[in-house]
């Protein structure tokens, strides 16, 4: 340090470093930028006491403020339950074929649905609802049961062929071949008049056998021309949709074996409100049906103990 | 040995060296002048601006808020006079702000760091919080007596005080800058009554503190080390470029007017330079100019005004120290006159850098001309891609987004084109009335989003088609967005 002097090019002082004549210029840096480097390491210390900082095996020190990434996220969660709390109150208290006379409560009931939807109900209906073999398609307008809102509900918070539960939805078709009703050749005449009414064939010996056959069978439930009837969740036939399939073969084997599909009752696993919700979800897929006009002040007392079955 | 170093600072007892320095106190001394008074109105100016922009008001309608200046991060929507800004036109704010780098650039080239002397917020604060020391503590000697001063209760009291001044002009410095964010006059109303969003509490004491601290104490320091600017600016500058410059072979050898008078009588050589140190007392970032250009020296030209006054005051030609390049410099020393200040500005170098940022204004001008002020898009629901329905006709859904970026509702009609036989539904519509076209009223500066579903008969072909837009008012105007139909047999492509 003894070679300190001032550099003659630039009038700088020197460090007094020198190596083959070569020589560093001294130009000193403020003292506060030190202070300010000082500070951070200051701040870097007290970071570490105060936050999790130093790993270890198996976590890191805890912090004296207790604070962490989980607790931050559990508190923002519950931030965002809290900020929803108060139109679901709303939603409880809504009748769910009125959500739709506030737009805004409808909007908040279908996207909780949407949510709730990809949790519950996307294993069988898929991810965009547009179910599989044996799942209905909540698209279309297509519906077993009926597909206004308050109906979709009921079917939601009931569930089809819940055990345990009374008002579930149940079917129940015979198996006409295995029951021995029909012989193996009437089924197929049966297939064969089915898909007729739904256009898939033109009419034949087959059918023509088939079509008496219906009218004795099957006409209760799915109607003179297999329009379908929806008090006992009879599928409509004359149409293109086919939970099962419309081919012969898949005709074949749910006429002999009849088809017995299930769905949990949503209202004994989730909260009223979120069945609401999903309500609202299914029925704005684009085939939702309007709630159908009371038709008249003597005819509701008749139609209320259905709807409450 | 280096004990008999001549060239040792002589107050060096121990001969160690220090890699960090103290700061040395600026004083400057209150000037008058050209350039001073320039400095004045463009302080007036830029502090005029900054203050009164967000108060002037712009009749937009009902519909649109009545700031001339705003920027809406909430609604995301940048006010400018007549000029709405949306996120997706973000280009025109990222033209600007190129605008303004290139524009500096220009500025460099044509008169050297006139940025850094003039209008950098940095030197119009610093200049502020100087003027408020000279109001306070009197002028530069002043000062230095009472810095050096014990800590008295009255110095104390005088520190208080003017640190208290600081901290007002910081607080109303820090306070405006919320007012660009949000309805002033609410804002201010709110902010007064503990009702504002704790963010304009939060933002304004983060900027009252660096006011108060990069103002009052920080001041040439920021320019020294902490501004990238001034390093940009050394590379910038070139043998063309304004410079503040003392023109020593006018003023050396320095010496007093007496010493010169002898000088004179006896044949030696003399300067114009007296010595009088006015340049180094009057410089606020505390340099001696005469040292020849620096990274401290920001050009505020304060020294060419104190100089100048010092030359007249002994009767010698003004303009020891000038705005000068160094190629007039070179042609100064040997006796030539300089190259005329318009082809000093107005070089090669300039003009492009000119023709530059200008293209880029015009270019801006011309899109801002012709841009759109309606616009649909359209995104295809990807599952399902299609919907069967009972009576063998097919469906397929899609998110419309219908942009009104004017500040009045507009009723439009939504039409597709391309689908044979295809009718288009809203999720508030029943399916029955589905038909080609769809009335539509777009609110006002917003973005309608609808649930369209379009419906094909039953054995529809796959393909691609169009979802078309049309303002039905005066000022009409249209869009259309492509996108696909699919079916079982996929989606025609």
């Amino acid at each position: 340090m003894a070679n300190k002097r001032i550099d003659d090019a630039t009038g700088v002082e020197t460090v007094g470093h020198e190596w083959d004549g070569i020589e560093e210029l001294n130009n000193p840096l403020p003292r506060w930028w030190l202070w300010t480097f000082y500070a951070t390491v200051v701040f870097a210390v007290g970071y570490c006491v105060v936050y999790p900082a130093i790993p270890g095996l198996h976590s890191a020190t805890a912090g004296t403020s207790g604070w962490t990434s989980r607790g931050a996220l559990a508190m923002d969660m519950n931030a965002a339950e809290a900020s929803r709390a108060g139109i679901r109150a709303v939603i409880d208290k809504t009748p769910v074929d009125q959500l739709a006379n506030d737009p805004r409560l409808l909007r908040a009931a279908i996207d909780g649905g949407a949510a709730a939807f990809k949790v519950n109900c996307v294993q069988c209906h898929g991810a965009g609802a547009a179910g599989a073999k044996g799942y209905p398609n909540l698209n279309d307008d297509d519906w077993l049961w009926g597909g206004d809102i308050a109906t979709i509900h009921q079917t939601l918070q009931h569930g089809i062929r819940q055990p345990g539960d009374d008002a579930t939805r149940t079917s129940q078709m015979p198996a006409f071949g295995r029951d021995g009703i029909l012989t193996a050749a009437q089924v197929q005449d049966v297939v064969s008049h089915v898909r007729v009414i739904s256009g898939q064939e033109k009419a034949s010996p087959s059918s023509q056998r088939g079509a008496a056959l219906f009218a004795q069978n099957c006409v209760v439930c799915h109607g003179a021309n297999g329009e379908g009837g929806r008090s006992v969740g009879a599928p409509r036939l004359n149409d293109a949709i086919w939970l099962y399939g419309g081919d012969r073969a898949a005709l074949t084997e749910t006429v002999a074996n009849a088809r017995y599909g299930v769905m949990p009752a949503w209202g004994s696993r989730l909260d009223p409100v979120t069945v609401k919700m999903l309500a609202a979800y299914v029925h704005a897929r684009g085939g939702g049906e309007a709630t159908p006009a009371p038709v008249a002040a003597d005819a509701a007392p008749a139609a209320a103990p259905a709807a409450a079955k | 040995m280096n004990a008999h170093d001549p060239k040792l600072p002589r107050a060096d007892h121990s001969n160690q060296i220090s890699f960090y320095a103290k700061r040395k106190g600026v004083f400057p001394r209150k000037t008058d002048g050209t350039f001073r008074r320039f400095k004045w109105a463009v302080m007036i100016v830029c502090l005029a601006v900054y203050w009164g922009t967000p108060w002037i008001r712009w009749n937009r309608g009902p519909y649109a808020p009545d700031q001339a200046v705003l920027i809406d991060l909430a609604h995301r929507r940048f006010y400018m006079f007549d000029i709405e800004i949306w996120p997706h036109e973000f280009y025109f704010v990222a033209g600007l702000l190129i605008m303004a780098g290139v524009g500096l650039f220009l500025v460099t080239s044509a008169v050297g760091r006139a940025w850094c002397g003039y209008a950098c917020p940095q030197t119009v604060w610093t200049d502020l919080f100087q003027h408020v020391d000279r109001l306070i503590d009197g002028d530069r000697n002043a000062q230095i007596r009472l810095q050096n001063a014990p800590w008295t209760a009255s110095k104390l009291a005088r520190r208080v005080f003017k640190w208290g001044v600081y901290l007002g002009i910081s607080f109303l410095t820090g306070g405006a800058w919320i007012f660009y964010y949000a309805d002033a006059p609410t804002l201010q109303h709110a902010f007064w009554t503990g009702t504002a969003d704790p963010i304009a509490y939060t933002t304004t004491g983060v900027l009252t503190l660096t006011t108060f601290w990069l103002g009052g104490f920080m001041r040439e320091q920021v320019c020294v080390y902490m501004c990238p600017w001034p390093r940009i600016q050394t590379a910038m500058l070139d043998e063309k470029s304004l410079t503040v410059t003392y023109k020593h072979w006018r003023g050396e050898p320095r010496m007093s007017v007496k010493a010169a008078q002898k000088a004179q009588g006896s044949n030696q050589p003399f300067g114009d330079c007296i010595d009088c140190m006015q340049c180094v007392a009057v410089c606020p970032t505390g340099i001696d100019i005469r040292k020849g250009p620096q990274i401290g020296c920001i050009t505020c030209a304060l020294c060419i005004d104190a100089c100048d006054k010092a030359m007249k005051d002994v009767g010698r030609p003004r303009g020891l120290i000038d705005y000068c390049t160094l190629v007039d410099a070179n042609l100064e020393q040997h006796g030539q006159h300089d190259a005329p200040l318009l082809k000093t500005i107005f070089r090669p170098r300039t003009l492009v850098y000119f023709g530059v940022w200008a293209s880029i204004g015009v270019a801006m001008l011309f899109m801002l001309g012709q841009r759109t002020r309606i616009d649909v898009s359209v995104a295809k629901d990807r599952n399902p891609e299609y919907v069967m329905l009972s009576n063998g006709s097919l469906r397929n859904g899609f998110t419309v987004k219908l942009r009104n970026m004017e500040d009045r509702p507009r009723p439009m009609t939504l039409s597709i084109a391309g689908l044979p036989r295809g009718a288009i539904f809203t999720d508030d519509m029943e399916a029955e009335d589905a038909r080609p076209s769809l009335a539509v009223t777009v609110p006002a500066d917003e973005t309608r989003r609808l649930r369209v579903y379009a419906v094909a008969p039953r054995g529809a072909k796959p393909g691609e088609f169009l979802f078309q837009i049309k303002a039905n008012d005066r000022e009409g105007g249209q869009d259309s967005a492509h996108t696909t139909f699919t079916t079982p047999e996929g989606n025609g492509q």
